[in-house]
């Protein structure tokens, strides 16, 4: 089974990077960009009787901190 | 009685020899040194120091694998017992990732790395590690980190601020971090992080010695407890 984790900055938590790519995308010309917040995306394979349970676990204890991350658990069907 | 100082090494760990050093200058005794992938501690030890570096490459978040590894549930026992445990930089960051200090270090402000002497105010001079300071006093210690960015939330802050646990603050904030929070103790008062390094400040050829006060009163407090 393919999982995507989707890891983003909690609104309200500054984005310093996302913030410098927003200036750089800003002085390339692009208008109307409104704002930008830079996450990250992870894919993993595993088995398919993986538990909801089990990905969220991992989620928390690992993949995501979540004094300043939230995350998104999507399943891919194949 | 001697004194009986760890300082683990991980993989990508880079301030692990200073830290032994000035551990030993503060003691007299060296310390011994642990890595990472081993299940156990040195029996009776009196102080155990996460240093600074890149642990495990920074890969997903600084500190976020090494405060995974197997030391760190050792750690985690010893901490339970009251042993103290200072953490500089990546030691800090892995601290906060093992959930034994709240809030994390996040990428500075300015994207920059920055790497430097800071004044430092010490906000709480009664921590074992901090009371060979004066309340308030004024001391200079270098920083070097990118990710040195103290974010937790409100409540969070009010709660360590109202325990008198904020151990040292910028004076000039440099990195971002919330109410230019320095470093922190935990609220056993045992596990002390922080983003400046103390051990790049032992010497009169480090261009400062104000860091020696700290490892010296831990010894000082330790032995005579």
């Amino acid at each position: 089974m393919k999982i995507r984790v989707y890891v983003s900055l909690k609104p309200g938590v500054l984005d310093p990077q996302g913030r410098a790519v927003h200036h750089a995308l800003d002085g390339l010309g692009f208008e109307g960009v409104e704002d930008v917040r830079i996450g990250r995306f992870i894919e993993l394979d595993v088995a398919d009787g993986t538990t909801d349970e089990a990905l969220d676990s991992m989620c928390e204890k690992l993949l995501a901190n979540t004094v300043i991350e939230d995350y998104r658990i999507e399943k891919v069907e194949r | 009685m001697s004194f009986r100082a760890a300082v683990v090494t991980f993989p990508g760990s880079n301030c692990d020899r200073d830290m032994a050093v000035a551990l030993e200058r503060a003691s007299g005794a060296p310390a011994l040194r642990v890595w990472h992938g081993d299940a156990d501690l040195p029996e009776r030890l009196d102080f155990i120091a996460l240093p600074g570096g890149f642990s495990y490459g920074d890969y997903l978040r600084s500190g976020a694998m090494a405060a995974n590894s197997p030391i760190m549930r050792a750690i985690v026992r010893e901490v339970e017992r009251g042993v103290p445990v200072l953490g500089v930089c990546n030691g800090f960051q892995i601290l906060t990732e093992a959930g034994l200090l709240p809030g994390a270090l996040m990428r500075n402000a300015s994207q920059n790395f920055i790497c430097r002497p800071v004044e430092l105010r010490v906000e709480n001079a009664s921590s074992l590690f901090t009371s060979g300071y004066e309340q308030g006093q004024l001391i200079e210690i270098p920083v070097a980190h990118h990710d040195g960015n103290y974010f937790a939330d409100q409540d969070t802050l009010d709660r360590i601020e109202g325990e008198g646990r904020v151990a040292f603050r910028y004076t000039a904030n440099c990195n971002g971090s919330q109410r230019d929070i320095a470093g922190i103790v935990s609220e056993g008062g045992n596990v002390l992080g922080m983003m400046p390094h103390p051990e790049r400040a032992v010497d009169p050829a480090h261009g400062g010695t104000d860091g020696l006060a700290l490892f010296k009163n831990a010894v000082r407090s330790l032995v005579t407890a």
